[in-house]
């Protein structure tokens, strides 16, 4: 698996208005492969937001290097390109979209980049299929639900053919049935289209699903693993303040009060199987 | 809250005049606006107020809606009619009381009228028939020319576009904070002008600072996507001027100019 983004030692530090200087990413490093699908989790204020903006150049480092592709992202005549590469897509459905219309949203990237309106054409009806929502191709955005407008954002990050999407916390507004919608697209583009995906929330089950996880607090990477490795740390996810899928935790407790159960257990039908093997057996 | 105002609201049909390029339509509008500041008598009136009649029916916009558009501004072409009718010097045609009535203010007042009247029949003939994104489009091409002279017109045209985006979300928001408020005891409804205006505050000033808040999100989420302003932007939609299109400048110039010699 070849290297898509790479952080050394990322240090990233800001004034407040009243002169204190906060870091708010300490000496982070970290790599993702293409293809790879990994999430971010942590609190507020955990830097997990100031990373993911590292990752397309809307904010650069106070120390240490980020490269996307092997561009380094504090260049500036690299910048397009790395934005380009990387898609961003945020919290609310709403302050992203900037058109009057679902495919001139979708549109917005590709004119930016001055692809030919034949090509933006192709590439905004591909979009809309990729993430279900042709029918809406020409409906206002405000009258779609949460979840219809990040697919529609998600299409339009997909537009600008990039190597990596970043979500910060793409499902923090949504019902949870808008959370399925979106976390489905990205798993299929995922799957799929083998595009690598950084994920960034704050629902663990929803980091359950990543190939891998990291789990940030202040400002550095507190936990990282396969989510089966992150969970099973029950004791020390409590302590950073962090739930844990339920599964898991009942799983960690069984084990713990002395039943033959793995603590690395992530969804139900694993421990309903084990469960029903024991009290048969 | 703005229901009923069909004054340039955009009716989407299916009609020739729907289907002309925003160019087009919009240098008509400058045109019939031209000829009606030129024209000083009833007949010129009268073959011009046929000419929209033909776009109306060309358009397929029910005359009636087209009309009612008109209501908003029935004070305003009331009072220009009186001020005509009354003030102007000249021979006296009519007296109530000491207001008198000359022959050239009745005349003048009917032609002012008038000329107020199809002015904003023609410019809404415009926003009636194209869509906002296409008059925006439009818009931007033709200023395009004055950029040399440092107008900004793509980034007019952005604004725009942002604009007519977020009217609708604003206005959700306001009826929100309007609920949340009432719901905390505030009254929008009864009260003082005075003391309306007043009470106004609490639904004001969240709304601005989430309308901030907004502007400040949606302009890191372009610049994600690679905005960098109107150069070297390519676009989904083009604009393409047909042979309708020229067709219909050309009429619309010939008449003009007959209009405007003859009378």
């Amino acid at each position: 698996m070849s290297r898509l983004l790479e952080v050394r030692d990322l240090t990233h530090s800001y004034l407040t208005r009243t002169g204190e200087e906060v870091e708010a990413l300490r000496k982070v490093s970290l790599e993702v492969g293409a293809g790879e699908f990994v999430a971010i989790v942590g609190h507020n204020g955990s830097g997990k937001s100031t990373l993911a903006k590292h990752l397309n150049a809307l904010l650069l480092p106070s120390t240490g290097v980020v490269f996307v592709d092997g561009l380094d992202t504090s260049v500036p005549e690299n910048l397009w390109e790395v934005r380009q590469r990387v898609g961003m897509v945020f919290q609310n459905p709403d302050n992203q979209l900037v058109a009057t219309t679902v495919e001139e949203d979708v549109a917005f990237g590709p004119e930016n980049l001055g692809v030919p309106s034949a090509e933006i054409r192709k590439r905004v009806d591909e979009a809309l299929a990729v993430v279900e929502m042709s029918e809406f191709a020409t409906r206002p955005p405000h009258n779609l639900s949460g979840g219809q407008k990040q697919r529609v954002a998600i299409a339009g990050v997909l537009a600008m053919r990039p190597k990596c999407i970043v979500l910060d916390e793409p499902t923090a507004m949504l019902d949870p049935k808008g959370r399925q919608e979106v976390l489905r697209t990205v798993q299929r583009l995922n799957a799929e289209e083998s595009m690598t995906v950084v994920w960034i929330t704050h629902f663990m089950n929803e980091a359950a699903q990543a190939d891998r996880v990291l789990v940030m607090q202040e400002g550095r990477i507190a936990i990282e693993g396969s989510p089966r490795q992150v969970f099973s740390r029950v004791e020390e996810l409590k302590e950073l303040h962090l739930d844990v899928p339920q599964v898991t935790e009942l799983a960690f407790l069984l084990n713990k009060a002395g039943l033959p159960v793995s603590p690395e257990l992530l969804c139900e039908e694993e421990l309903v199987s084990i469960l029903v093997d024991k009290l048969a057996g | 809250m703005l229901d009923g105002i069909t004054l340039g609201q955009y009716v989407p049909t299916e009609s020739p005049i729907h289907n002309l390029d925003p160019r087009t339509k919009i240098i008509s509008s400058v045109l019939l606006i031209v000829v009606l500041f030129l024209v000083e008598g009833f007949q010129g009136y009268l073959l011009i107020g046929l000419g929209i009649l033909g776009i109306i029916a060309a358009a397929r916009l029910p005359l009636g809606f087209v009309l009612k558009g008109l209501r908003p501004l029935r004070l305003i072409l009331l009072i220009t009619l009186l001020l005509h009718l009354f003030m102007t010097e000249g021979r006296e045609i009519a007296r109530l009381g000491p207001l008198v009535v000359t022959y050239e203010g009745f005349n003048k007042g009917v032609l002012m009228t008038l000329r107020l009247g199809l002015l904003v029949l023609a410019t809404s003939l415009l926003t009636l028939t194209t869509s906002p994104i296409r008059l925006t489009d439009g818009l931007e091409d033709l200023l395009n020319p004055f950029k040399r002279v440092g107008l900004p017109a793509h980034e007019l045209a952005m604004m725009m576009t942002i604009a007519l985006r977020f009217i609708p979300t604003l206005f959700e928001e306001t009826e929100k904070i309007m609920k949340a408020q009432k719901a905390r005891g505030a009254d929008f409804e009864s009260g003082k002008l005075s003391q309306r205006a007043k009470n106004l505050v609490p639904l004001l000033v969240p709304l601005f600072v989430s309308a901030f808040r907004r502007a400040d999100e949606l302009a890191i989420a372009m610049e994600a996507r690679c905005y960098r302003g109107g150069e070297g932007r390519t676009k989904l939609h083009t604009l393409q001027m047909t042979r309708a299109d020229y067709l219909a400048i050309l009429l619309l110039t010939a008449g003009v100019i007959v209009i405007a010699v003859v009378f």
